[in-house]
């Protein structure tokens, strides 16, 4: 057989059932683009890099599989950094693939170069230069295989271009083989323990995290969670891997959690953290997180244990497989007196909500698209609007809540939301965008009509970037720096200058008719919702304070 | 306890294993008083040896080496068990 490196790369990632590539053509990927000429596999044509590789962010977070994302060299390169940092920090599987200059130029400062293998190394899970084509054979099926193993994360492969464009002689492909990565059997001694403290707490809380959708693990946590009714709060990334009605589900922790949940948490005698990573949004001033609990932290990623928080007992494994073997030696426990307090609790520090009537209100118009918009799934931006759409947004199912929890990307939310309805082009996709966000990524508006997929965008405009308005105000004495936008761009407009239909919400009437009549028409529409300048997220811990010394929300 | 800890990597040998590693301990604001590092065997693989200070995050510093690709064991020694670094500094 003799095909070229960049029909060999292609044909690598047909094989890996690869079926859309989000990208850029450019000089240094030319080759590569030439070859996809030839594949099945669709083409979606981003208007930045970065774009594209939240587009393919929002393929692999709503299904959980590698996707994949081509930039040129270069600036191709350098403007993808900042989404697969977002990918670093959130766990996502991405296989990034750019082009480099030839070989014979590398260190040359080529036209485009830039040492995109050594920019990538402090964000990728890994990352690999291809110095030679029979490499090809194994670094990308090994990207993949590494992509999404164990806590999966972005991988690079920089390829130059030479060894795109040249061709080679080779047998055949090698077989794409399963491999089943041998896993150590988890320590009985350890899951006795952990068995003991659970059986023995009153006031056992379970912590979880991104690690539970990322491992499918929400049915086993809530197996344990019923059979010994533990009550459950999550974190931002967790949403969505509990039972929303059920009485032991706490909702989020943290900076903007409700008021009952940081309470009950600090009156928690055992902490089960499971796949979690004790972020400190979640954990507020981590020396008065939880301070009469014991803790048992499982997760994956070994490297997480004891990284920010000295812990009882830990585990590193796959909590599914952790969980199989822990359940059975539950006891199963009504644990009547920490249920009623959770009850009491509910009811005497509830997350406060604003007047029906105050339509405008961010929570009420949240609240209200949540009602039309059936199995949606929602990406967000990232501010306020990311905040309040975390505290009311009823996120019923794992991976249908797309945000970017770590690294806190504003612009993730528009091209996140193609790539989750380019995966599920069946269920409508909300994106709610901050004006200050949506203006940091607007151009994947082309790409949207390009594509005309159903995604609503719904803006949440207040004109300011506002949670840094809100800390300036609570924080800064209100020395307003920065934060407002002198000018108040026609969002409607614009969407309708890219050919989007574009609607603003008229502040005096209710909105809800307007509102269902958009989001039922499939396709693409941006609508404009005015909201009032002033409004904060409430409650926030602040900075450097522990979870319990929320302010407001009361 | 000394004050210092060597740890001995066998990674594998390709310009960009040192990166990794290197960067691993600016990026994760780890001490790194000293590197030594040659091909070993056929030049697949190489050592690395690297002089730490015996501090509390000694335990994070190895896991998160553990976890680099190219990094395929990872050994701690004190500085009286492993003297190169020793020896660099009679060089």
């Amino acid at each position: 057989m003799r095909m070229s490196g960049a029909d060999i790369t292609i044909k690598l990632l047909e094989n890996q059932g690869i079926k859309v590539i989000a990208g850029i053509p450019g000089g240094g990927n030319l080759p590569l683009y030439d070859a996809l000429y030839k594949s099945n596999i669709k083409h979606v044509l981003a208007r930045h890099e970065q774009g594209a590789a939240f587009i393919a962010q929002g393929i692999a977070r709503t299904t959980g599989k590698a996707a994949v994302c081509f930039a040129t060299s270069g600036p191709g390169a350098t403007n993808l950094l900042t989404a697969i940092a977002d990918a670093k920090l959130d766990s996502v599987p991405m296989v990034a693939i750019t082009g480099q200059v030839p070989f014979l130029l590398v260190g040359t400062d080529a036209f485009q170069e830039v040492d995109t293998y050594g920019l990538t190394v402090p964000i990728t899970k890994h990352n690999f230069f291809v110095r030679s084509i029979e490499e090809l054979f194994t670094v990308i099926p090994e990207a993949f295989r590494y992509a999404e193993c164990g806590r999966p994360g972005p991988v690079v492969i920089d390829i130059p271009k030479n060894l795109q464009s040249e061709m080679y002689e080779f047998e055949g492909f090698p077989k794409l083989e399963d491999i089943d990565e041998y896993v150590e059997p988890v320590n009985i001694h350890f899951l006795k323990e952990a068995a003991e403290y659970i059986n023995s707490s009153k006031k056992p809380v379970l912590y979880i995290g991104g690690g539970i959708p990322i491992a499918q693990g929400e049915e086993l946590i809530r197996k344990l969670s019923e059979k010994s009714n533990i009550p459950v709060a999550t974190t931002l990334m967790g949403l969505g891997s509990f039972p929303l009605d059920n009485p032991l589900y706490l909702g989020m922790l943290g900076m903007h959690g409700a008021r009952y949940t940081n309470i009950l948490l600090e009156e928690a005698d055992l902490l089960l953290a499971f796949g979690v990573r004790f972020d400190d949004r979640a954990t507020g001033n981590v020396g008065k997180f939880c301070p009469r609990a014991k803790i048992i932290h499982i997760d994956i990623d070994e490297a997480e244990i004891g990284k920010i928080k000295k812990v009882d007992l830990s585990i590193q494994g796959d909590i599914n497989k952790v969980l199989e073997d822990l359940i059975p030696l539950i006891e199963e426990n009504s644990r009547k007196a920490w249920v009623e307090e959770i009850r009491t609790k509910k009811m005497e520090l509830p997350f406060v909500l604003p007047d029906k009537k105050d339509y405008y209100h961010p929570l009420n118009i949240i609240k209200m698209v949540s009602e039309m918009s059936g199995n949606a799934i929602v990406t967000t931006d990232v501010g306020q609007h990311q905040m309040w759409t975390a505290q009311v947004y009823p996120v019923k199912e794992p991976r249908t809540f797309l945000t970017s929890g770590g690294l806190g990307t504003m612009g993730f939310g528009l091209p996140a939301a193609i790539g989750a309805a380019i995966a599920m082009p069946d269920r409508m996709v909300i994106c709610f965008a901050g004006d200050g966000s949506l203006l940091m990524n607007i151009q994947e508006l082309a790409t949207l009509a390009d594509l005309g997929l159903n995604v609503k965008i719904i803006v949440m405009n207040n004109g300011h970037l506002g949670l840094v308005r809100q800390q300036q105000q609570m924080f800064y004495h209100e020395h307003y720096m920065a934060c407002k936008f002198q000018t108040d761009p026609d969002f409607a407009m614009i969407a309708e200058g890219f050919k989007i239909k574009g609607y603003t919400l008229s502040r005096d009437i209710n909105p809800e008719e307007t509102l269902k009549k958009i989001l039922l028409e499939k396709g693409p529409a941006l609508i404009n919702v005015p909201i009032n300048q002033f409004e904060n997220v409430f409650p926030i811990v602040p900075p450097g304070a522990g979870n319990t010394e929320m302010v407001g929300g009361e | 306890m000394e004050e210092y800890s060597v740890i001995e990597l066998l990674v594998n040998n390709h310009p960009g294993v040192t990166s990794h590693v290197v960067g691993l301990f600016s990026r994760r604001a780890f001490n790194l008083e000293g590197v030594i590092g040659t091909r070993i065997g056929s030049g697949a693989t190489s050592k690395i040896y690297l002089l730490v200070k015996n501090d509390d995050r000694l335990d994070q510093i190895v896991k998160q080496l553990k976890k680099l690709y190219d990094v395929i064991e990872v050994a701690i020694h004190s500085e009286t068990e492993c003297t190169i670094f020793n020896n660099v500094k009679e060089i």
